[in-house]
């Protein structure tokens, strides 16, 4: 019975643990297994926690026996390492925070922990959440599970590529540009963008604040629900959170689809994209046609931009939040600094990889007098344009449709040195974290043996509709089963 | 509006970064392949249109003004790379 563990949703682990038939140590300490067993050639770890996660697993065990279950209790959770976690190393993937010990616990895993759910460790990231292949990380690259020399997709690439591996059943990730539609999409799981302001962001270090979003990663749109049933609500200590109602996204699941609208966006199946791709995301707006959805096409003219108004106002944001990194308050400091401004530089220049320095770079130089109308004013003005064709098309249709990603896993280094190439694995799904809304990524097939995605966006505050547009997909197909050959057999 | 070596060591200093000297010129062309990027914002046309902020328009929240975090002087100097007499600290900066 332990043998499939593993391989089981979360939904069924609560199952499992509600009917007895496993302890919440059990699955706490299969899974530790199954980390250090495997994880030393995916890398998707930077921290493992087996001591509290064992005295988690114990306390919830105590609390299933008394019938004080919550939503997670004794459910295994594998946090990006970009939540601060009190006591244990919060690094965000960089060597400037090699040594940080948060000394306090992020909004987002203490409502988690609240509900019972038990922390296995920090999962593996790009730098600062700088990246979309996992290779900015200082802790370096993780692997795919299904081709060990491919990339698993960034930034949240630790957290995909786990539960790719089954090496936990649930990860948190966050989102500023694609960094949990795109990993999910490359390694077949599912994965939730919530609304901009859904989920509290404190105590989640910050890239592009007005951007930036956490959400749920599993192996299905049910256990996303769960996840995000925990997640959501309001955070005074946020500003940016939303005192908006949580809705019952577990009780919405099943809703009936019928009559449900989907809008294509030309612009999402361009004439370059590999027909493939394209291929799969068609069969997938097909089969829910079959469950009774109406289709319409539906475009977003404005969205070719929203690599280019992206790419200014991420690295502006990012070059203002990371002015923190001074080598003064915490974090790396350089040795023997001669002054005040030699102790900044070095700190800076030795802490912070080439990805985050370049962005640092961008930003700063578009914020920089006389550049500040050319870049940052227009930017933030096309970004009203992305938003206002979203509004339009959400005034016909329910949900929007496409591939998540343009290509399946690329190989570990085919883009490293080419940022801009790199920057385009994000084209689909970019304009959805400038419009703020809501977006989810679910396995829709193969090309080669290589997982592919399709997303759903929905309109504000409408997670529960798209985890029901995914859940009733889920239902009638098996895509989000399947899982890679890699760390199968224990 | 390519940027050279020289705008490079400007905006590194703004950042207070250090870029060495042997970086510099593929660090140029790294940005430039960015900014080359970028610049197609200059198609849009943005006349009238305000720059936005926030996707629901929404305005920064105010509270009352009350104590609502406890002191942790404490735990952040413990973090400190440096700290003494509950300080954090640097290089003199004053003669």
């Amino acid at each position: 019975m332990s043998n499939a563990m593993h391989n089981k949703t979360l939904t069924e682990l609560k199952a499992g643990l509600a009917a007895g038939d496993f302890s919440s140590r059990e699955l706490t300490e299969h899974f530790l297994a199954r980390i250090q067993q495997h994880d030393g050639e995916l890398n998707s770890f930077i921290s493992v926690t087996a001591e509290q996660a064992l005295a988690q697993a114990d306390a919830a065990d105590t609390a299933l026996a008394a019938g004080n279950g919550g939503l997670l209790t004794g459910l295994p959770i594998a946090h990006k390492d970009i939540f601060c976690t009190e006591g244990v190393r919060t690094s965000c993937g960089s060597k400037m925070l090699d040594s940080f010990i948060a000394p306090y616990t992020a909004t987002v895993v203490e409502k988690m922990a609240a509900e019972g759910a038990v922390m296995l460790g920090k999962t593996n990231m790009d730098e600062f959440a700088m990246g979309s292949s996992n290779e900015t990380s200082y802790y370096g690259p993780v692997k795919n599970p299904w081709d060990l020399e491919r990339v698993p997709g960034g930034s949240s690439g630790g957290a995909a590529a786990c539960l790719g591996a089954r090496l936990a059943p649930g990860a948190t990730g966050t989102d500023t540009g694609g960094s949990i539609r795109q990993p999910a999409a490359l390694n077949n799981i599912t994965g939730l963008k919530p609304t901009y302001g859904r989920v509290s962001r404190w105590g989640m270090i910050a890239f592009a604040s007005s951007l930036d979003q956490a959400g749920p990663m599993a192996q299905s749109a049910e256990d996303c629900a769960l996840m995000l049933q925990a997640m959501a609500g309001h955070d005074q200590r946020d500003s940016t959170s939303l005192d908006e109602k949580v809705d019952d996204y577990l009780g919405a699941l099943n809703n009936d689809i019928s009559g449900l609208t989907i809008g294509i966006p030309e612009e999402f199946f361009p004439d370059t994209l590999d027909g493939a791709i394209a291929d799969n995301s068609r069969a997938a707006i097909r089969e829910l046609e079959k469950l009774g959805a109406k289709v319409v096409s539906v475009s977003l003219p404005s969205i070719k931009l929203s690599v280019p108004a992206y790419y200014v106002i991420a690295p502006a944001e990012a070059s203002s939040n990371l002015s923190r990194f001074d080598g003064v308050r915490f974090g790396h400091r350089c040795d023997d600094p001669k002054d005040l401004e030699d102790l900044y530089k070095r700190s800076r220049s030795e802490g912070f990889g080439d990805e985050v320095k370049r962005r640092i770079l961008v930003g700063a130089y578009a914020l920089s007098a006389g550049y500040y109308d050319a870049y940052y004013r227009r930017a933030q003005q096309v970004r009203r344009l992305i938003r206002d064709d979203f509004a339009r098309a959400f005034e016909k249709v329910d949900v929007l449709m496409g591939p998540t990603a343009p290509e399946t896993a690329f190989k570990l280094g085919a883009k490293k040195d080419d940022p801009v190439s790199m920057y385009m694995a994000d084209v689909f799904t970019i304009g959805v974290n400038l419009a703020g809304l809501p977006a989810l990524s679910m396995p829709t097939g193969f090309i080669n043996g290589l997982p592919t995605g399709t997303q759903v966006i929905g309109n504000y505050f409408r997670e529960g509709q798209i985890l029901n547009v995914a859940h009733k997909y889920q239902q009638a197909t098996d895509w989000h089963k399947q899982a890679p050959a890699f760390g199968g057999d224990q | 509006m390519a940027i050279d070596s020289k705008v490079v060591a400007q905006v590194a200093h703004l950042a207070r970064l250090k870029v060495d000297e042997s970086d510099s010129g593929a660090l140029s062309d790294r940005l430039n392949d960015i900014l080359a990027m970028v610049d197609q914002l200059q198609q849009a046309d943005v006349t009238d249109v305000a720059p936005m902020a926030h996707p629901l328009d929404v305005t920064q929240p105010l509270r009352e003004d009350e104590v609502s975090e406890p002191n942790v002087r404490d735990k952040a100097l413990d973090i400190a790379p440096a700290a003494e007499d509950g300080c954090f600290l640097v290089p003199r900066v004053i003669e």
